[in-house]
């Protein structure tokens, strides 16, 4: 008897923010569409060095401008000559549509399905880590700023007031450049300067100011709700208050940055990387993919137009996710979400 | 010493003026496109190839060579001097008489005095090739440590009632004629400032006047009144009233500017993926030709691995040519590169000593394809197999292309090996400088002359490896005693016998081969695109196109 009371409590019980954020997420159909699409990219990139030996069977990391596929039974050479009087230039062969050279070759001769998928690895790791460490610093920043107050606000605020006053592109890549000559130095740990952490490390800087703004003022209003008054007037130790009441309260505002972040920081590496200054040959990225497709965009466009379509599915996919997130998780707009 | 810059000053072959002029058109206004200005106009400072190609018809040196196409074009002939100097005194001495009633620009008479300060004025303005090219003439040690007071008195001597001008060496200069045909050389008013003259251009004595320039936008070229013909051969008389110089716009929009008629010339190479367009669309007006410029590895000798010899030639075993060729669009504007000297320099003699089936001892005729097996073998006898190795490469283009290419077989070979792209603009004071410790890194070099010097002496004598220096041409720090024997005897030897001289260049060469100090990659071929108007396009052994020669309607 007593059992089945408590189940019956818990049947009735309300069901918690989370669950009716995520009941909210599954009705929107856009961003449970843009969901799919990440994870349909992740997947696809995760599983690069399969396609690579089992499908493409090519080392997209190795010039292979001498050589030669077989198709549809016949040898065809990778660089072609073009068909003109002059015999001048040789192009990259163009999209097979078969199992090898997909999508064509780069000016290196390499497979560029094989490269964008080990170029989605890249970037999406990238983004991903720079997004996360980004919002762990914004919102330490902003944690402290906006629940301190006082000397600690004034001095966090302004030096995001700094970093924000120069603009995010030129601010990467000053960092990017410094720390490409000759890595990074922390005492007795060196950074080579081909190492995914540095571009990792300075997007999510760069970003911490767009996001850290925002969580402090949050953290600055619930620093006056009546609930973290009561837990103060109670003598609630500081780093409990913080802890308890006053971070969970900041994830909703975290989880909805997150996806935004994550956009931005892809398009920030993209950047880096088609000027030279974020993941290093040969690695590839997508920025790297279009630097490469650059010089190629009269005769085999594909180069180019593969890694930004990928680019642009994934920021597109990240910004619907986001405002699903958004509507998910804002508590001013409940009333939508009850319907 | 020479600038690095692709497409510079070069050597045509074979000869091509394709549009011949049918019958001479005289005016019009020719319309031509580059990416970008090239700084100051002052013809003794700039030491890019677009000032010189711009200023070849505005202003002249007392010597020059010949503005005709073909492989005749070669030595120097007279231009503002009367005769070509034969040396005197065992090289000491050298005689010109300058030509009478030429004027300049601004409508000041031509005389001695004028070219005494523009010798001057190659110290006290800073040229940089005061230095390498004029530090013979007696005094410019002087002038070097203290410009200002530059008076070359003991080193020029100059004759107002007869038009002489004699030069006095402190020591022999094989090559002196030539360095008096060098853009540096150029002969300005005495009254010239003796500073960069920035956007302003001094008055010259050839055909044409810069009247406006603006670095960001444009460039203005209007008749020399003043100018008549003294030598077809040295300084032809301009065809195109006008010459207009628009910059900014990229070499892709370039080509298509000229495919619509809205340019005459463009000075950049056609690009890599409008090559194909260009040659089945309008073939035309494509103009080929080889300049004396070739693309290579440096190898650093003082840095492992590539301070063993079996490493150095392991690589040369190693580099596949032909995808070297392919990077820079194929046979029709690339050749292999197996040697130190590009085809068309005085004492190129084709060989190629690491190719399959070639030694140093036995070098093939031509270079066939890698030998992989050999260089495994040379690297595992050095030893050095699993060090790191970091290939310094211009960032961008080809070069990057080539640089991951080489990568990929320092890899295979057995290195850790890793690509360092840095900016073009700072890529070749960087890998002079011995500092920075750079052990490969990709090159181009062309010749400011016609010349096996600017090659072989300049890249790999001993007096160029200038350590802890920005200024160090000999970047592969490379210093045979024994060799620059053979240089100097191959120098002096130009003096009194031409054949002889080439064929002692041909055996440094091969000696230099030998020891590899570097890794020839490809020799390329310069790509242009005219309009469909443009007419009588020669192309010279050391001028290129020459502009006042374009006919436009």
């Amino acid at each position: 008897m007593t059992h089945s009371t408590s189940a019956s409590a818990q049947d009735t019980r309300p069901p918690g923010p989370w669950r009716m954020a995520l009941r909210s997420l599954r009705r929107n159909r856009s961003a449970v569409f843009s969901l799919g699409v990440l994870v349909f990219l992740a997947i696809a990139s995760l599983l690069a060095p399969y396609y690579a030996r089992y499908v493409a069977h090519t080392d997209p990391f190795v010039s292979n401008v001498a050589g030669s596929i077989m198709l549809n039974g016949q040898e065809v050479d990778i660089m072609q000559p073009n068909d003109n009087l002059l015999h001048l230039g040789l192009s990259p062969i163009g999209p097979t549509w078969h199992g090898s050279y997909l999508l064509g070759a780069d000016s290196q001769g390499r497979d560029v399905a094989a490269r964008l998928l080990y170029g989605g690895r890249n970037s999406l790791l990238i983004s991903f880590c720079s997004a996360a460490l980004c919002l762990v610093l914004a919102a330490v920043v902003g944690i402290a700023a906006g629940f301190c107050g006082g000397i600690v606000d004034i001095i966090l605020s302004r030096m995001m007031d700094i970093m924000w006053s120069v603009p995010v592109y030129l601010f990467a890549i000053s960092l990017s450049i410094v720390t490409l000559s000759d890595g990074l130095h922390l005492g007795p740990f060196i950074i080579e300067s081909d190492n995914l952490i540095l571009p990792i490390c300075i997007i999510a800087l760069v970003y911490v100011p767009y996001a850290a703004r925002p969580i402090r003022g949050r953290v600055m209003a619930l620093r006056e709700a009546e609930f973290v008054m009561a837990a103060r007037c109670l003598g609630v130790p500081r780093w409990r208050i913080v802890l308890q009441d006053i971070l969970p309260n900041v994830t909703s505002t975290l989880v909805v940055l997150g996806p935004l972040i994550m956009a931005m920081s892809l398009l920030a590496e993209s950047a880096l990387s088609f000027l030279s200054i974020g993941v290093q040959a040969p690695a590839a990225s997508w920025g790297t993919l279009i630097q490469d497709g650059e010089g190629l965009i009269y005769t085999r466009p594909m180069v180019a137009i593969a890694p930004g379509l990928a680019i642009v599915a994934v920021v597109l996919a990240l910004n619907i996710l986001g405002d699903g997130l958004r509507d998910a998780l804002d508590v001013r707009d409940a009333s939508h979400r009850e319907q | 010493m020479k600038r690095v810059l692709p497409f510079l000053w070069g050597l045509m072959l074979p000869p091509i003026t394709a549009h011949a002029a049918e019958t001479p058109q005289m005016g019009g206004t020719l319309r031509i496109l580059a990416s970008s200005a090239a700084g100051t106009l002052d013809p003794q400072i700039s030491y890019i190839s677009l000032t010189k190609f711009l200023e070849t018809p505005v202003y002249d040196a007392l010597l020059t060579y010949p503005k005709f196409a073909g492989a005749g074009a070669h030595p120097v002939i007279a231009n503002l001097a009367e005769n070509v100097p034969q040396p005197e005194d065992n090289g000491l001495t050298y005689r010109l008489t300058l030509r009478k009633g030429i004027h300049f620009s601004n409508g000041q008479l031509l005389t001695v005095a004028d070219v005494a300060a523009s010798f001057r004025r190659i110290f006290a303005a800073g040229s940089p090739t005061a230095g390498p090219y004029y530090s013979a003439i007696k005094g410019a040690g002087a002038c070097l440590k203290d410009p200002i007071h530059c008076t070359l008195s003991e080193g020029i001597e100059t004759n107002p009632a007869t038009n002489t001008i004699t030069f006095h060496l402190t020591h022999p200069d094989p090559e002196f004629p030539e360095h008096l045909a060098w853009m540096h050389a150029s002969i300005l008013p005495a009254s010239t400032p003796l500073h960069d003259m920035g956007n302003t251009a001094p008055p010259g004595t050839g055909p044409y006047q810069i009247t406006d320039y603006n670095p960001t936008t444009h460039m203005h070229f209007e008749r020399n009144p003043y100018f008549h013909e003294w030598s077809h051969n040295a300084q032809p008389a301009g065809s195109p009233d006008h010459i207009d110089v628009t910059f900014g716009l990229e070499p892709e929009s370039a080509v298509t500017a000229i495919e619509n008629g809205q340019a005459d010339l463009m000075y950049e190479n056609v690009p890599l993926d409008r090559l194909g367009e260009v040659g089945s669309k309008y073939a035309d007006q494509v103009h080929i030709f080889t300049p004396l410029l070739y693309y290579y590895a440096t190898l650093n000798v003082n840095e492992p691995p590539f301070t063993s010899l079996k490493v150095r030639q392991a690589l040369n075993y190693a580099v596949n040519r032909h995808a070297m060729v392919i990077y820079d669009g194929g046979s029709a504007v690339a050749s292999p590169q197996c040697q130190l000297l590009p085809e068309g320099t005085p004492g190129y003699e084709r060989f190629c000593a690491y190719t399959a089936g070639a030694t140093p001892q036995n070098p093939a005729p031509q270079w066939v394809k890698p030998d992989m097996e050999k260089a495994r073998q040379l690297v595992q006898e050095s030893g050095t197999q699993g060090m790191r190795v970091t290939i310094v490469t211009p960032s961008g283009g080809k070069s990057d292309n080539t640089a991951l290419d080489l990568r990929s077989i320092l890899e295979s070979l057995g290195y850790k090996a890793s690509v360092h792209s840095i900016s073009p603009a700072i890529h070749f004071n960087f890998v002079q400088n011995s500092d920075n410790h750079v052990q490969i890194s990709i090159s181009g070099w062309n010749a400011d002359y016609p010349s096996a010097t600017s090659f072989l002496d300049t890249l790999f004598a001993c007096s160029n490896f200038h350590p802890h220096s920005d200024n160090s041409p000999n970047m592969s720090g490379f210093c045979d005693p024994h060799i620059d024997d053979m240089m100097h005897h191959a120098a002096q030897l130009a003096q009194t016998d031409r054949t002889a001289s080439n064929a002692a260049w041909a055996q440094v060469d091969r000696a230099l081969m030998a020891q590899a100090p570097a890794v020839p990659l490809v020799q390329t071929k310069r790509v242009v695109l005219v309009s469909k108007r443009t007419r009588n396009v020669i192309i010279t052994l050391n001028d290129e196109i020459l502009l006042s020669q374009l006919q436009v309607p």
